[in-house]
């Protein structure tokens, strides 16, 4: 399937919203004009780096910077002793389960160490090269302790994270539906498994960096690099400085990536600022590969110990089990998310009445985890989907009619769910057809009612599909705001408060604001990443920026155009209704001579006339009642060699229903991107720690990505099929349904290929070790006969 | 501990002749962006692995963290900032004064083949030295030429597809 081309220039007889408009962002990028937090310099410049724990556990008994100090173009060196005075420690922003607040990260480390990689010193200097020099001198004396070194040395509780004698559960909670105990007692078939998902991180290809300006005189910092939640991030640190909120700005540059680990308040956004303070001088801070593979948001280590119980005829009637989840050595800002979304996500697409999981979320002294695109989900996903395919086996039913069985119909729409994530209200599916996603993609890979047969190929190896449905949640909370002001020519300026890491948010404004206006989309210029471009802002994160950013410009928008109107209908004498506006000029709705223009009341404004300021001027919010709901299936085709347990995926193809896309070329690319980064997860991507909580995989050569010739067979269907009743623009979110079932499809197809050898396949990731591993598993002894 | 002194070098970057005191141990890549400030070098694991660093050095690719300033001496460096002064563009853009970008550039926007941008530049350059090399690839040609240069954004199929139209229009003479 060829993939969309770039349509060069909008087509102005069709709306804007729906065409797959290359984006405005392109050029500067391809030039190398673009503006990366590295690459932004300011006079009198200083850099910082940060001297981070060699051990994953100990008593820090002393820490001499002395030598550091003395080394040339040293500037400062800081330890806790320093910041003690206004440091806080960093703040749960999201899933706050009951007990975190035991568990918080300072700054720098005070008396104990608890992963390798914790920020313990930070030394600035003149150069970043003269920094790293004197990094070197600080004379860290660690007495090395027990290391709970993966999530079964936590459970058993040798060894505490925190404090000594306590087992390392940061919370613990149980949530259901239905009356799981009686489904399970009367049910006709069970089977219970335990799955693995492996460590990973996200991996933007720029690493984390930040500069901090303070100026004493105005009172007021600016620190550039924000990313993601810049509001938040912003009420934090003003009061850690003790500033106004106001005095303190966060700008966003250019962001070489994201996916959901970048912008959280990490150490060092503490750090930079404070130093820049102390100092007078603005201060850099640019992460390295090796310190962002300890330093930034590990995600999606679980491990899920899962029960399925269904009729003879395959009913699914109830789903339990216990999700056990690694946080690494400290709750941060992402608090429970990961596993509580995990469980959420275990019933997925299908309608399966009784639930009941435990979640336990663990520490370890490990580095702390974050929200990882998909949180959850991806790897909830590949635990129920490699369930459904077990217990259609036993069963002997075919695994897609066995989802097809069970996924929720458009008449049973929306759907409860129930309350599965503790510190969220009873949440439903709003709209959808989940099983025609299942038909669109059989249709695609030619399969009819079910997936092709496995087989064997002509270099002798075992090749098979494999299926995984998927609904994913977009469009959080709890707000947006958007600004727009008309500029004397006739350009509408519209800021927001969500950032952008990549995607193409400036283009995919434009369109939204175009269509609203009935302008076109080059007479718009889209800001995004300070705060101080609209009154309130919450960033981008859980596919939001345009179901939630985008409402806020579509309500913002339409609101200028009826503010306009009603001023120069008010002039006219006219009842504001009958003023209409077409392509930027304002009319008597039966023809007749031009009122006025955007172009008019902008200059107006710009002159300073209260009335026209007023209405050319406008900010509005939008305000999220109800989640949305995407869904979709993958398929994933495979070739697997028996001898070396090397995978081919030869074809995988997700299929989503957005609702509404509003650039085609940018939600393909979003779906395509994910999928590849999914895949790349599930058979490459692995963060190794040994017993000693040593991360063995601290370069790009060892924790290694997927490169061009990896997955080159990566297809993408997006429907738009049913809208979201919960926002104007009946969109929903397109960022993360590329990645969340992209490890359950291709170990579904994996596991079919291997089936014959009798191996079964529980644990990600399906790197070439683990299945050789398998395979010998399985022909040491061979399964009894059937 | 003192460090080496700083060595003169002399070599042309993006077609214009450049003088530096380089220290010994001063990368390629941190010349380009700090000496000379042409920013749109990237550096994204500062240990050869990612490609984001990637310049081209007398019409070869080559990673600008591995190459050190002083082995440039003499050389002739292109960077993305000077790729589409160098290369062939649109007659047409040329005509419209609008010949900012190389024609594989235009590609890259019209295929979608760039989200974040961070991993584009020394992508760019990649796909110029090997289009050099070799003006008709194969689409396995184009994956393994590639290879070296990490992207987490796209998944590399419209960067593929990307190079390979810009291959076919620079055949084509477009």
């Amino acid at each position: 399937m060829s993939d969309p081309r770039a349509q060069a220039r909008p087509d102005p007889t069709r709306p804007a919203i729906g065409q797959p408009l290359a984006r405005v962002e392109d050029e500067r990028f391809l030039t190398g004009a673009a503006r990366f937090v590295d690459d932004w310099v300011l006079p009198d410049l200083l850099h910082a780096v940060v001297v981070r724990s060699p051990h994953a556990s100990g008593r820090l008994r002393s820490l001499e910077t002395s030598q550091a100090r003395a080394m040339p173009g040293v500037v400062a060196v800081y330890a806790w002793a320093d910041i003690a005075a206004c440091a806080r420690t960093i703040p749960v922003r999201l899933a706050p389960l009951p007990g975190f607040d035991r568990f918080l990260q300072a700054p720098l480390a005070q008396d104990c160490v608890r992963y390798v990689g914790e920020p313990v010193a930070m030394v600035v200097a003149t150069s970043r090269a003269l920094a790293e020099d004197a990094a070197e001198r600080v004379e860290v004396d660690i007495d090395p302790g027990p290391v709970v070194a993966s999530l079964a040395d936590a459970l058993a509780a040798r060894a505490s994270v925190h404090e000594a004698g306590t087992d390392n559960v940061a919370s613990r909670y149980t949530v259901s539906r239905g009356d799981p105990a009686s489904a399970f007692a009367a049910a006709a078939y069970r089977r219970r498994e335990t799955f693995r998902c492996h460590r990973q991180t996200a991996l933007p290809l720029e690493t984390r960096g930040l500069v901090a300006r303070h100026d004493p005189v105005a009172g007021r910092l600016q620190v550039w690099g924000a990313s993601k939640v810049t509001f938040f991030n912003r009420r934090w640190l003003a009061a850690a400085l003790d500033m106004p909120e106001s005095s303190v700005e966060l700008i966003e540059l250019d962001v070489g990536g994201s996916f959901g680990v970048r912008g959280e308040l990490y150490p060092e956004d503490f750090l930079v600022p404070f130093a820049a303070r102390q100092l007078g001088r603005p201060v850099k801070w640019i992460e390295d590969r090796r310190e962002h593979l300890i330093a930034t948001n590990h995600s999606r280590e679980i491990e899920c110990e899962l029960e399925i119980a269904c009729t003879a005829q395959g009913e699914v009637l109830g789903l339990r089990g216990r999700v056990l989840g690694d946080l690494g050595a400290y709750v941060r800002t992402n608090g429970g998310v990961v596993p509580a979304k995990a469980a959420q996500f275990l019933p997925g697409p299908y309608r399966i009445p009784n639930c009941e999981f435990e979640v336990v979320a663990l520490l370890t002294h490990r580095t702390p985890v974050g929200t990882y695109r998909g949180p959850g989900r991806y790897e909830a996903n590949f635990f129920r989907e490699r369930l459904l395919d077990l217990a259609a086996r036993d069963l002997g039913i075919d695994p897609v009619e066995l989802r097809r069985r069970n996924l929720i119909g458009p008449d049973e729409m929306p759907f409860d769910c129930g309350v599965l994530c503790p510190y969220e209200p009873a949440t439903q599916y709003d709209t959808g057809d989940y099983p025609m996603a299942l038909e669109r993609a059989l249709d695609a890979v030619g399969g009819g009612r079910a997936l092709p047969a496995p087989g064997r190929d002509e270099r002798g190896r075992l090749t098979a599909f494999g299926v995984a449905c998927f609904v994913e949640s977009s469009g959080a909370g709890p707000a947006e705001n958007a600004r727009l002001r008309v500029l004397p020519d006739g350009r509408i300026e519209v800021g927001t408060g969500c950032s952008t890491m990549g995607q193409g948010h400036e283009t995919v404004l434009a369109q939204i604001a175009s269509d609203a206006m009935g302008l076109p989309v080059d007479r718009f210029v889209v800001h995004h990443g300070s705060t101080t471009l609209v009154e309130h802002g919450y960033g981008t994160y859980h596919s939001r920026a345009v179901v939630v950013g985008g409402s806020a410009v579509d309500l913002a928008a339409r609101k200028l155009v009826a503010r306009c109107a009603a001023l120069l209908a008010q002039r006219s004498g006219l009842e504001p209704s009958m003023v209409d506006c077409r392509e930027g000029r304002f009319m008597h709705r039966t023809g007749g001579a031009v009122l006025g223009t955007f172009a008019q009341l902008g200059a107006e404004a710009a002159a300073g006339d209260a009335e026209a300021i007023a209405a050319t001027q406008v900010e509005d919010r939008f305000e999220v009642r109800k989640r949305t709901y995407t869904y979709g299936t993958h398929v994933a085709e495979v070739a697997v060699d028996p001898e070396t347990a090397e995978v081919e995926v030869l074809r995988h193809l997700a299929v989503e229903d957005i609702g509404r896309a509003v650039n085609p070329l940018l939600v393909h690319g979003q779906a395509i991107g994910a999928a590849v980064q999914g895949l790349s997860a599930a058979f490459l991507d692995e963060l190794v720690y040994d017993a000693a909580g040593q991360l063995l995989t601290g370069t790009l050569a060892d924790y290694r990505v997927a490169t061009a010739d990896g997955f080159p067979r990566v297809e993408a269907i997006t429907l738009e099929e049913h809208r979201s009743p919960h926002n104007p623009l009946g969109v929903k979110g397109a960022g993360e349904g590329g990645i969340v079932a992209t490890a359950a499809a291709v170990a579904n197809a994996v596991a079919t290929a291997l089936a014959p050898l009798g191996v079964t396949l529980t644990e990600l990731p399906l790197s070439p070790e683990r299945l050789a591993r398998a395979l010998r598993a399985a022909r040491a002894s061979p399964p009894p006969p059937a | 501990m003192s460090l080496p002194a700083a060595r003169p070098i002399r070599l042309r970057v993006n077609g214009e002749t450049v003088e530096g005191q380089v220290e010994p141990r001063l990368t390629l890549a941190d010349f380009l962006r700090e000496h000379l400030r042409l920013t749109g070098t990237h550096l994204g694991c500062e240990h050869g692995v990612c490609g984001a660093c990637t310049v081209l050095v007398d019409g070869r690719s080559v990673r600008g963290c591995l190459m050190l300033a002083l082995q440039a001496d003499g050389a002739e460096v292109v960077t993305i900032e000077g790729i589409a002064a160098r290369c062939p563009v649109r007659g047409e853009a040329v005509a419209r004064g609008e010949a900012t970008l190389s024609i594989l550039q235009e590609s890259f926007r019209d295929h979608h083949a760039l989200q974040c941008g961070f991993c584009t530049p020394g992508m760019v350059a990649t796909a110029h030295a090997l289009l050099a090399e070799n003006p008709a690839p194969s689409a396995e040609e184009v994956r393994l030429g590639i290879s070296g240069n990490l992207c987490r954004c796209t998944g590399y199929v419209p960067i593929v597809e990307a190079i390979l139209d810009a291959a076919q229009r620079l055949r084509e003479g477009a």
